[in-house]
């Protein structure tokens, strides 16, 4: 039953994709429902009239639409009911498909882990799909064709699932590779503009070497072990060398996709360009599909994990959570900014993950337990709110026509609802209290601090450290969104555009992102509800669980002892209203005092105009002079000087561009080094046949020689 | 009964607050060969802007009116996790020392919002410096922090607090470098002098003023009073983790009385310090803040390290 939801998950979102090829079918379908209807029902007429009204010419492609969407949110509602009931039920479902190799059908399992990471994808798939109708009205069939859109992006949803599901390392790459290509296309959707069809490029490549590894990962274990099902790789008894060589193999694989520094270069480039739909799921579901694919090759198939191994994820973990939101803080570019800034959440949960592998390899299975919670919580908070800004970011385009925030300002009052969800959004990725973001962090936090029990003095001096930065990152990323937040909504417009928007009518548009704002703070009063599904995954792949996560009751979160750390959300928010509304009610009550609304005081100088507002450049001055060395900045101020001996200034020109270390310090060099190999190659290709046969007989003769 | 004791004492905390900083006013002045407003004044100005009619900018949003009242309960929330003058509180089991510390960060999103509510380039200007200086600050906080929880072995303030006074008066160096890193942090934190003036509404040196320019009437009378809540929880922070001696571990009126009079001398003490230093030295310029905020940050580093190699029971 629960395998035949989850089928029925990845069947649906199979079959969005199909039906949005339909988009230029509409004569077939038409003879197709006469040739029906005379065949086989004529009576009912209701049934009739109702299709062939859809199937006129102008209503048409509407619903269309609207049914690929529906499609594709059934298909998330399956998910969420699959990974629900693995979750809660606790087992483990295999099966297999004659689907594959002749020699090796698909082997299908279905446990904890996977059910958890369905969960995310179903929530966020039907999110998206709430969203996708209103947002894909926009473009304009002739030019950004429904059909390619929606077959991709059903063939997306279908490639996250099915690598879920993979039990064996055949179909886990089928499904990995459909979910790279599909997504490709949807980054190279709007191909019209070159630097588009560059980043998706980028990313097909970068995919694509992460395949590669992910691969030759998979072929380490299987050298060792007698088939490729994730079974017979379990059993593979490596040497502690071999099991270290196929760990960096797949953290090349899935860093690679996840977006880890210094390999994260693709996401900034691909994430803006797709649609914002689109870069919700990538960002909030692929993302974590690499890592679950990281976690599955790690805890799962290697099994003894290496206390090393958390010592690479934690640094690697550090540096990307740092790197990610010092790069984030100086993007000017919304959808380029929430990249970024995946790649600093990325950066957390891997960070944790580390910390987990260490406890886990120094025989403290219950803190790695702890970390592990912590990991995945904050994959999974990370899904709904950055879903949430990226879909939020996909309507301020929408309406505003702007992703540069320094063209936003204002907005505020112009779409309030809007506002309150991206504030929502904002304040639980800053993690703050209450929010789902905080609960995460904190976890994080306490994993770090149970650092005493281990042996080692270099690891006990190096975890504090780690954690130091985590709170610098907090406290960066609060900045950021405080950045984000003042200068799109708050202040006044700073360009036409922002300052002729509105509200977004279509309801399912804020629907989605209302959805998962809802799920943010939900969780973030009662977090118990998630830790209790991630204890059950823990309990299944690390064997162990949290001590006592109910010590306190069901309000307190302890999750090491009630005398170590507790957290009780719903008794701080009741805290939080009654002291607001204390002061609230008690402030108010004479009306001597009611509110009055003047003009800008602004220490009476007047004359405010919305260029005198602080922009992205000017808010992350301070952070762009302290933090000097991780930017490569170019910084230009000209002059135009007129009068007498050129005294007067007319006009200042200033330039700013802030570029990642990574390009000219990693990729240029391997760039060139591969153009300089193929020019050393292009020289025995002298273009003259007879030194073309010539090289075919000398390999003849080699080949002969060897076989001989 | 112990819920009863907890509020009152969050209530305690909220209503002396202006004392404190009344009391360092005094202290100043008297310093400063100046004729010290009496001890109550802060009290009055609190409730002479009450009285007066807000007057806010047509360009406000609802979050610069909501703002006020947010970053004053964020503000007594991390209030009420703090033992004042007693410990074992179940105020402090539902919130431990990391989340005061996203109290603090609540509050100050929310007032780095409102600086850049109205769009004037003050706003802004404070928004900014505002979050930098506490996003060098916050990991500083945290690491002393982190020094003295592992020593404790709890984050929970109170139990961090009991152990303190279990152990009896033991001279650890991690405490002395992670007390050091405190102050320097709290300094920063609650913008006194060298890093921010608090007296000064001058445009090149201004942080908090800053931000806070455009409220007038009881808005600005709830920033003005968390502002010294938030100066007194720092106070009491310093006073009672690395001095506890004196707070009630039982809840009869006797102890009570005597940990109240504890703090009130252990405060009272601390701001005659914060007077003198703040008389003494000079403030810094902004870009030279972030070595201040490193150096406390090292300090705090070095204290954790010391705990590791010196400390720790193997």
């Amino acid at each position: 039953m629960i395998l035949l939801s989850a089928y029925c998950a990845v069947l649906l979102s199979f079959a969005s994709g199909l039906l949005a090829l339909m988009m230029h079918q509409r004569q077939t379908l038409s003879a197709i429902s006469e040739y029906g209807f005379n065949k086989l029902f004529t009576r009912n007429v209701h049934c009739r009239s109702w299709i062939n009204k859809n199937l006129e010419e102008r209503r048409f492609p509407v619903f269309l639409k609207q049914a690929v969407f529906v499609l594709l949110g059934l298909s998330g509602v399956f998910a969420v009911i699959a990974g629900l009931a693995v979750l809660l039920g606790k087992g483990v479902i295999t099966d297999q498909i004659a689907l594959g190799l002749p020699w090796l059908p698909w082997h299908i399992r279905f446990d904890g882990l996977s059910g958890f990471f369905f969960l995310i994808i179903g929530i966020a798939v039907c999110a998206v799909s709430l969203y996708g109708p209103g947002y894909v009205r926009t473009y304009k069939e002739n030019e950004h064709p429904f059909a390619a859109l929606g077959l991709f992006t059903g063939l997306f949803v279908t490639g996250m699932l099915l690598v879920l599901l993979a039990d064996d390392a055949f179909m886990f790459m089928i499904a990995w590779e459909l979910m790279s290509v599909a997504s490709y296309f949807l980054v190279a959707f709007q191909h019209e503009n070159p630097a588009n069809r560059r980043a998706a490029f980028l990313y097909l490549l970068m995919a694509e070497v992460g395949a590669l590894s992910i691969i030759l990962g998979f072929g380490v274990l299987a050298s060792f072990s007698t088939g490729f099902t994730f079974d017979a790789l379990r059993e593979a008894n490596l040497s502690s060398t071999w099991a270290s060589i196929a760990f960096v193999l797949a953290l090349l694989g899935f860093g690679m996709k996840a977006g880890i520094v210094p390999v994260h270069v693709w996401l900034p480039e691909a994430h803006p360009v797709a649609p914002s739909h689109i870069s919700a799921l990538m960002s909030g579901v692929m993302l974590k599909v690499a890592l679950y694919g990281l976690i599955r090759f790690c805890f799962d198939l290697l099994g003894d994990v290496q206390w090393q191994w958390g010592v690479v994820l934690l640094i690697l973990g550090t540096v990307s959570a740092l790197g990610g939101i010092l790069y984030a803080l100086m993007q000017p570019n919304l959808k380029r900014l929430l990249a970024y800034s995946s790649v600093e959440n990325i950066g957390i949960i891997f960070m944790v993950l580390g910390l987990s592998m260490i406890f886990m390899a120094n025989g403290h299975p219950q803190l790695a337990a702890l970390g592990f919670l912590a990991a995945l919580f904050h994959a999974f908070n990370h899904a709904l709110f950055k879903n949430l800004l990226f879909l939020g970011a996909g309507i301020i385009h929408h309406q505003t026509h702007e992703l540069n925030i320094d063209m936003m300002g204002g907005l505020i009052k112009k779409m309030p609802q809007t506002s309150a969800l991206f504030l929502v959004g904002c304040m639980s990725i800053s993690s703050l209290p209450l929010f789902n973001g905080f609960v995460s962090e904190w976890l994080a936090f306490q994993t770090a601090l149970q650092v005493d029990v281990l042996d080692n003095g270099v690891l006990r001096s190096l975890i504090p450290v780690a954690a130091a930065a985590l709170a610098l990152t907090a406290a960066l990323a609060a900045a950021c969104f405080v950045k984000v937040f003042g200068l799109i909504f708050l202040g006044q417009a700073r360009s036409r555009n922002s300052e002729k928007a509105h509200e977004v009518r279509d309801k399912g548009m804020l629907a989605g992102p209302a959805l998962l704002a809802g799920l943010c703070f939900f969780i973030g009063i009662f977090p118990g509800v998630i830790i209790h599904l991630i204890n059950n995954v823990s309990g299944q792949l690390l064997e162990h669980t949290l001590p006592n996560d109910s010590a306190l009751g069901w309000l307190w979160l302890a999750p090491v002892s009630a005398e170590q750390a507790s957290y009780s959300p719903p008794l701080v928010l009741i805290g939080a209203l009654l002291a607001a509304g204390v002061c609230y009610w008690y402030l108010r009550r004479s009306p001597l005092t009611v509110m009055r609304r003047a003009e800008t005081w602004d220490c009476g100088f007047g004359g405010l105009t919305p260029r005198m507002q602080y922009t992205s450049s000017s808010f992350t001055m301070p952070f762009r002079r302290i933090f000097a060395k991780t930017w490569i900045i170019d910084e230009q101020i000209k002059k135009d000087l007129q009068g007498a001996m050129d005294q007067d200034v007319a006009a200042v020109h200033y330039q700013l561009h802030i570029q990642d270390h990574s390009w000219p310090r990693l990729y240029q060099p391997i760039a060139q080094g591969v153009n300089n190999l193929a020019r050393q190659v292009g020289r025995i290709q002298t273009g003259n046949i007879r030194t073309y046969l010539g090289y075919s007989f000398a390999t003849l003769v080699l080949l002969l020689w060897v076989i001989s | 009964m112990n819920w009863l004791i907890a509020i009152l004492q969050t209530t305690l905390f909220v209503v002396l607050a202006p004392l404190l900083a009344g009391w360092l006013k005094m202290c100043k002045c008297h310093l400063q060969n100046r004729k010290a407003p009496s001890l109550l004044q802060p009290y009055r100005d609190l409730l002479k802007l009450t009285h007066k009619q807000p007057v806010v900018s047509e360009q406000a949003s609802w979050l610069f009116i909501a703002a006020p009242y947010l970053i004053f309960s964020a503000t007594v929330l991390a209030a009420s996790v703090v033992p004042l003058i007693a410990v074992n509180l179940p105020t402090s089991a539902s919130a431990d020392v990391i989340v005061m510390v996203g109290f603090f960060a609540f509050a100050r999103f929310f007032l780095a919002l409102a600086g850049l509510d109205i769009g004037t380039a003050f706003g802004g200007m404070g928004s900014s410096r505002e979050m930098t200086i506490s996003s060098l600050a916050e990991p500083a906080m945290l690491m002393a922090i982190f020094t003295l929880t592992m020593t404790a072995s709890t984050t929970n303030l109170s139990g961090a607090i009991a152990h303190v006074l279990n152990e009896g008066l033991i001279l650890r160096p991690s405490f002395v470098f992670a007390l050091f890193a405190l102050i320097l942090v709290a300094i920063a934190e609650t913008g006194r002098i060298p890093v921010d003036n608090p007296a000064t509404h001058l445009e090149l040196t201004m942080i908090h003023e800053a931000m806070i320019l455009e409220y007038s009437g009881r808005h600005l009378a709830l920033i003005e009073w968390a502002s010294q809540l938030k100066l007194m929880l720092y106070g009491v922070l310093i006073a009672n983790i690395f001095l506890p001696w004196g707070i009630a571990e039982t809840f009869d009126a006797k102890d009570l009385g005597y940990g109240l009079l504890a703090i009130i001398g252990k405060l009272a003490l601390l701001a005659i310090f914060l007077a003198i230093a703040e008389t003494l030295v000079a403030k810094m310029r902004l870009f030279r803040v972030q070595e201040y905020l490193s150096f406390a940050y090292l300090l705090g580093l070095l204290g954790m390290l010391s705990h590791i190699i010196l400390e720790a029971s193997r």
